[in-house]
């Protein structure tokens, strides 16, 4: 008997009851928010009991709302997937902005391993219990977390674009640059 | 300047060289493999720990081609955004310009004419070929085996031209737009389709003649970085490199896309996830490919046009432009990005040269995504590859790295 989506919602609403309910975000897969604390049982629960067998982690990764409150910051999303029944779902749990950290899934699965460090880099979201957490795309030393919202991709209004930045003389110091070109 | 990340992981090296102490005497060595070193196809470093010539450990730095595609991409109308995806896995460009089109029509609700899906599945299996092919004549060359690859390029180039027919460019497609193609294939393209699917497959024979069976290929290949279907799964394969381990996922048969459910294929798999089992899973795949482009060239519908009729999201003709109004407020609202978009979270996925390669899209309405995330396919496997080359020698930890197809703009993005 394959799973169902309502089925599977059904399971895990039965046990997780006030943590869990419905992502409305969602247009297309069966999509949950968790409470933080709860993910790593929801997930470990998802992947062992066999009648929903989510054999698979498809993807994880991180996302910044500035615009909520405090405490629901930082969002994680997990893709699984159960390649038996070919449900898949997506998971979702939001974090504070102060000190935002979450349960690693490299226990549950490997892969976790390599994306939880991307998101470590992006995001600076810390995964409790992570063999190896450090920067994996950006250097070492850097020091901000480049996808969060306050980092804007260009300043419309910066005012470095000077010509001295590019080894040349400013024409006159009272015109602003972009007059001169 | 220095390299501290490199330092760091020597010196952990070097007090496991400290610490080690062989029978014979000799001491464990360091050696690093890349960042750019021909054979790694690709700008990505290994730092290796070696025990003479078999690798004890092994450490990846990647990163060197990071272009934060991501972080781009939230700052770019959607029709922008085709060229970054381009820029991931550049040996199969089209794959990935299809899957965020796909995306976004998903995401927009669009229904795209059979027509259309079928020359996109063209396209599609066109490019895997061309990944496929690049996979495996390389793989022959890292063995030794220039000849094949060689001849077989020759194809290549043919399928780049069916695609510079097609979009213009050649290597980064940009190909499609929403809804559809740019504009309907000339005869030229239909005549060098049929053209390469008259010549190749003999050709596809005749490289296959050439290394399959060649005893030096194979007794390079067979038992070299196996890995079972378990660790697979556990570390995230997907692609050939899985149905090497003898897994049949395939997503285009376990969520058709694009029309993939009205054709005939096998999804060839392997057994034991060897370096061999992944050139001829990829091997047959080419020959697959073959037989949906031939489904799909037989069964292409005459009518449909190449594009579907969406004029919020679709440029009008260029003639229109100049002497309609409407279409000139049309074009002038897609080119500037203020199409009709719904508030909400999809994830798409296509089966890529290499895997699934997903796109999770959050859109808020606005004319840029709010948040829209690659799931690369080479990321998540290439962390294997330390467990892959244990004990390996160093050789075969170069054909296991050209038999999992690692792309260094795949695993950066």
């Amino acid at each position: 008997m394959a799973l169902t989506k309502e089925e599977l919602l059904e399971k895990i609403t039965a046990r997780y009851g006030e943590s869990i309910r419905m992502d409305e975000d969602s247009l297309d897969l069966p999509a949950v928010i968790i409470d933080s604390n709860k993910a790593h049982d929801l997930i470990k629960f998802l992947r062992d009991e066999p009648s929903l067998s989510f054999n698979f982690m498809t993807d994880l990764c991180g996302a910044h709302f500035p615009d909520n409150a405090p405490e629901a910051q930082f969002a994680l999303i997990y893709h699984l997937h159960n390649w038996l029944d070919n449900v898949r779902i997506r998971i979702k749990a939001f974090l504070n902005a102060e000190n935002p950290s979450i349960d690693t899934m490299c226990d549950l699965y490997l892969a976790a391993n390599w994306m939880e460090r991307e998101t470590y880099d992006f995001y600076g979201i810390d995964f409790k219990g992570h063999p190896d957490l450090r920067r994996i795309l950006n250097m070492d030393e850097m020091e901000s977390f480049p996808m969060r919202k306050e980092f804007p991709l260009e300043d419309q209004g910066r005012t470095d674009k000077d010509d001295r930045y590019f080894g040349r003389e400013p024409q006159t110091n009272n015109v602003p640059n972009n007059e001169l070109r | 300047m220095s390299q501290p990340l490199t330092k760091r992981i020597e010196d952990r090296y070097n007090e496991e060289i400290r610490v080690r102490e062989n029978e014979d005497g000799s001491e464990l060595s360091i050696l690093n493999l890349g960042p750019t070193h021909p054979a790694t196809h690709g700008i990505f470093q290994n730092v290796l720990l070696m025990d003479g010539e078999r690798i004890v450990d092994a450490e990846q730095t990647i990163g060197y081609i990071h272009r934060a595609f991501e972080k781009i991409a939230e700052n770019r109308p959607f029709y922008q955004i085709t060229p970054l995806t381009d820029r991931m896995n550049y040996c199969s460009s089209p794959i990935n310009n299809m899957g965020w089109w796909l995306t976004v029509e998903k995401l927009l609700g669009i229904e795209i004419p059979k027509r259309v899906q079928y020359m996109r599945v063209i396209v599609m299996e066109l490019a895997r070929i061309g990944d496929h092919l690049i996979c495996n004549s390389i793989l022959g060359v890292d063995s030794g085996a220039f000849t094949g690859f060689l001849h077989i390029f020759t194809y290549r180039e043919h399928i780049y031209e069916i695609f510079e027919e097609i979009c213009g460019a050649r290597l980064t497609t940009n190909m499609g737009r929403m809804g559809g193609f740019e504009r309907d294939w000339s005869d030229a393209t239909w005549a060098k389709l049929n053209k390469f699917m008259k010549d190749f497959p003999a050709a596809w024979e005749e490289f296959d003649a050439l290394l399959t069976r060649n005893t030096i290929f194979m007794h390079r290949c067979i038992n070299v970085g196996p890995i079972s279907a378990e660790k697979a799964i556990t570390y995230g394969f997907t692609g050939p490199n899985l149905r090497a381990a003898g897994v049949d996922y395939d997503i285009r048969t376990a969520t058709p896309y694009s029309s993939y459910e009205d054709f005939e294929f096998d999804i060839p798999v392997g057994k034991t996830g060897d370096t061999y089992d992944r050139y001829m899973v990829r091997q047959q795949e080419v020959r697959e490919s073959l037989k949906i482009i031939r489904q799909a060239l037989d069964k292409m519908p005459k009518e449909g046009g190449y594009h579907a009729d969406v004029p919020d999201y679709y440029l009008p003709p260029k003639q229109e432009v100049y002497t309609n109004m409407e279409a000139l407020i049309y074009h002038f609202k897609i080119v500037m990005g203020e199409i009709p978009v719904p508030k909400g979270e999809v994830y798409s996925c296509v089966e890529g040269g290499n895997g699934e390669l997903g796109f999770y899209l959050i859109s808020d309405g606005s004319r840029v995504p709010y948040r829209l995330h690659f799931r690369r396919p080479c990321f998540i496997y290439y962390q294997a590859f330390t467990e892959m080359v244990k004990g390996c020698y160093l050789s075969d930890a170069i054909l296991i790295l050209s038999s999992l197809n690692v792309i260094a703009g795949e695993i950066d993005a």
